[in-house]
């Protein structure tokens, strides 16, 4: 074997040639995965920074109380009917404020303090409470607890969103002395020495608005606010509760790094809500009002019910409009249409509709069925009708491409025993396109539900306090009640709306799963 | 051209006359002066062919010669192609089924069709079979429909490997066994012609020889027209062969005689391999 003839894939410049073909081959698989990658990487990201947001609004606070349901308040008429006891807002909140003024006394020292401790409960939380006394009037003149929601900003403070908050134990307190009314000493070797060195740590840090004054010092349920401060003394402003409450245990120190003034929340709610909570009247439930409430203009109250209510209704217009003129247009251009320019002209005309801007559907539905058919403004029906053109070419589209697929061998397996052109339609192609038309038809739908656009021009933008009841009834769209969440100031919004999002990735997520289960189920192969 | 045609009309003469000898007065189907067009194109240059009944005509000829463009004619699913145009006669039980007044879909119950890949429709074995009666309404009830069912598979020499599954998906099965399945599909509907385009295109030697065991025994009672690729399968199946050439019909006759002493010049060059 030793003059073998020269191999044409053994020389040096094929050997080249091979090895530039792999590292061509190496880069592309690279290229491809690094795509993936990144997709992956954005997707998660969006995921979790809704999912994190999302989840502070999964829970809330609420504030429990005992009171005795007083007739002479809640129906001062004394022959109040259900109606107008679940319309006494006034009533069953004096109940409240009472109830909040008897456990902090000091807030009637001024009126700033008075309105601040009514800020606690917002007035209309206590609506479900008498709607409820109202179907139950056995219960007038009974204690009952009661649970409202606290306050929007009370609750973002409690679940840390307000401010960074550095807390720490004291030392061993041996004297305190009341020196002042409200104005308590408290005195100790060396027990104030972590709390001086942490706020010279983040007076370097965060800047001078940081001093001793920021920090809240809190034993059982009482509470000040420290006025000066060294390693040995601490002397402090009385916010709720009394000295006394200083004498037992080791005080803990909480500092806020933002400043009164930069917060909706003042120290004074903060003492009344950690002293609320150490007694065990708040407590942290599921958020379930999200799904049972309709908006409101207080984000603790607000929910997201109608929105829900209204996106049904409006998908359920947009399915029986939408489904079966999409499929039939569909089967015949596909099936019985004859080739010419005319169908080309519409093939042409329907592959564009699917690029229109969706917001020009929306125009289109308030020129023709809001000022032509004079239908009503902000109803599922109207939607229904404008979210159905603009799925139409995706459902037609996506049927076409489902019809195509199924193999001609088929049609003519079933011309070939003596089916009309219909029977063969309907009896075998459509049965085995069915799976790619329904996954068109619901990944139109999909889209639909996720419109904002022509939604927000025919009016469905609107505050909707009722749940619809009907495809005429005035309503508003998931993705609708995100733009306007969205838009609104206070910060406790901002959960809230990644809240709805969430649950409209929920509908989305489901829609996709029908279709993922369809095609399992379904799809026939051959 | 003039010459081809004169002649296509003599051997088409010679055709029934051979069939007289044979006992059959006329032929089943009598095809006269078929052109097809596709478009502007030409596919099919005035053939005329008789089809003798119970027996089975093998139309042969290299790709493209438009043997099964003609073999789809016979049922008429050249109308499914929308450019395609067929003009001549073709004279079945005294009718011209390519008349526009003819219904193809009664047509195609009559002239049962096999097509080249097995077809199955996606659905039981059972409903294979029974979809024709149904549609055409051949079965007065359910025990009539299962004896139906049972006598097609017989009849294309399944009855024995899938009687015991008959529910379970055609797909599930060989490609042999498919596309027996195809052809009792096809007798289910009661035909009196089985028209077959290269049935055995798409199956090994074994399954080949099961179809064309099972083409033997069917031309007892049906009337077959076959397109094949396969000379030997021509010889073996077929008691006449017809030789297509450029759509134009070269030369027909016994198949013994075709294969043995052609008398065409292009046709021996075709058999005996020298093109195609």
């Amino acid at each position: 074997m030793t003059d073998v003839a020269p191999d044409p894939f053994r020389n040096e410049k094929a050997l080249r040639r091979l090895k530039k073909r792999r590292a061509a081959d190496a880069r592309f698989r690279l290229y491809g995965l690094s795509a993936i990658a990144f997709a992956l990487l954005a997707l998660s990201v969006l995921v979790a920074s809704i999912g994190f947001q999302a989840i502070s609004a999964a829970t809330y606070h609420k504030l429990r109380f005992d009171i005795v349901l007083d007739p002479a308040v809640i129906a001062p008429k004394g022959n109040d009917t259900p109606a107008e006891i679940s319309r006494n807002v006034d009533g069953f909140y004096t109940l409240i404020r009472s109830n909040l003024e008897a456990t902090f006394p000091e807030a009637d020292e001024d009126r700033m303090a008075s309105r601040q401790l009514g800020e606690l409960v917002t007035r209309l939380a206590v609506l479900p409470t008498a709607k409820w006394v109202a179907e139950n009037p056995t219960q007038i003149g009974q204690t009952a607890t009661i649970k409202v929601p606290l306050n929007d900003d009370l609750d973002l403070y409690l679940k840390g969103a307000v401010s960074k908050e550095f807390r720490l134990r004291l030392g061993d307190i041996s004297a305190v002395a009341e020196t002042a009314p409200r104005q308590v000493l408290l005195t100790g070797a060396g027990a104030f020495k972590a709390l001086e060195s942490l706020i010279a740590v983040q007076r370097q840090e965060v800047g001078d608005a940081v001093d001793a004054r920021s920090t809240l010092v809190s034993s059982g349920t009482a509470m000040g606010r420290v006025t000066s401060l060294s390693t040995d003394t601490l002397e402090m402003t009385l916010l709720t509760g009394s000295a006394s409450d200083f004498r037992t245990g080791r005080p803990m120190a909480r500092m806020i790094a933002l400043p009164e003034s930069q917060r909706n929340v003042s120290d004074l709610q903060i003492a009344w809500t950690l002293a609320l909570k150490d007694m065990g009247r708040i407590s942290r439930v599921p958020h379930t009002s999200l799904l049972t409430h309709t908006d409101s203009t207080y984000p603790e109250l607000a929910g997201a019910l109608a929105a829900i209510v209204g996106s049904l209704l409006t998908m359920m217009v947009t399915a029986f409009i939408a489904i079966p003129i999409g499929i039939f247009a569909s089967v015949y251009l596909e099936e019985f249409a004859p080739r010419n320019r005319l169908t080309e002209i519409i093939e042409v005309n329907i592959n564009n509709l699917a690029a229109v801007p969706s917001i020009v559907f929306g125009l289109l539905g308030a020129a023709v069925f809001l000022g032509f058919f004079g239908l009503p403004r902000s109803a599922p029906l109207v939607g229904g009708l404008v979210l159905a053109l603009l799925t139409l070419p995706t459902i037609i589209i996506a049927s076409r491409a489902a019809l195509k697929s199924v193999p001609p061998s088929i049609r003519a397996a079933a011309l070939g025993v003596g089916a009309s052109k219909m029977q063969s339609v309907f009896h075998h192609v459509l049965p085995v396109a069915g799976p790619g038309i329904f996954t068109g038809a619901i990944l139109g739908m999909a889209r639909a539900l996720g419109e904002t656009a022509p939604l927000l021009l025919i009016g469905m933008v609107a505050f909707v306090a009722d749940v619809p009841t009907g495809p005429t009834d005035e309503s508003t769209a998931l993705p609708v009640l995100v733009y306007s969440w969205s838009t609104n100031a206070e910060r406790a919004w901002e959960p809230m709306t990644a809240a709805v999002i969430v649950i409209l990735l929920l509908f989305l997520v489901t829609m996709n799963g029908i279709v993922v289960l369809l095609r399992r189920r379904f799809e026939r192969r051959w | 051209m003039e010459t081809t045609m004169t002649e296509s009309r003599e051997m088409s003469a010679a055709g029934i006359k051979m069939d007289e000898t044979q006992g059959l007065t006329f032929p089943r189907i009598d095809c006269r002066n078929i052109d097809v067009f596709y478009g502007d194109k030409q596919a099919i240059f005035d053939i005329s062919l008789p089809v003798p009944d119970r027996s089975v005509t093998a139309l042969i000829g290299p790709s493209g010669c438009g043997k099964s463009t003609f073999l789809r004619c016979l049922n008429r699913m050249n109308d499914t192609i929308e450019s395609c145009k067929v003009t001549g006669e073709i004279i079945m039980d005294g009718e011209n089924i390519n008349d526009p007044g003819m219904d193809p879909v009664l047509l195609r119950s009559r002239v049962g069709m096999v097509f080249q890949k097995p077809n199955p429709f996606p659905k039981s074995i059972y409903d294979n079979i029974a979809y024709g009666p149904r549609i055409h309404g051949l079965a007065a009830s359910r025990e009539d429909l299962d004896a139906m069912v049972e006598k097609s598979l017989r009849r294309a020499g399944l009855w024995d490997e899938v009687k015991d599954r008959l529910t379970s998906p055609a797909n599930s099965l060989s490609g042999g066994q498919q596309q027996r399945l195809c052809i009792a599909r096809a007798i289910a509907v009661r035909p009196e012609v089985i028209l077959m385009d290269e049935p055995c295109s798409a199956l090994d030697p074994v399954a080949t020889a099961r179809i064309e065991e099972l083409i033997d025994e069917l031309r007892k009672r049906y009337c077959i027209v076959i397109v094949t690729h396969s000379m030997q399968q021509a010889a073996r199946v077929s008691q006449r062969t017809a030789f297509f050439h450029l759509g134009e019909l070269v030369e027909m006759g016994e198949t013994d005689q075709i294969f043995t002493n052609p008398r065409e010049r292009r046709t021996e060059d075709y058999i005996t391999g020298r093109f195609g």
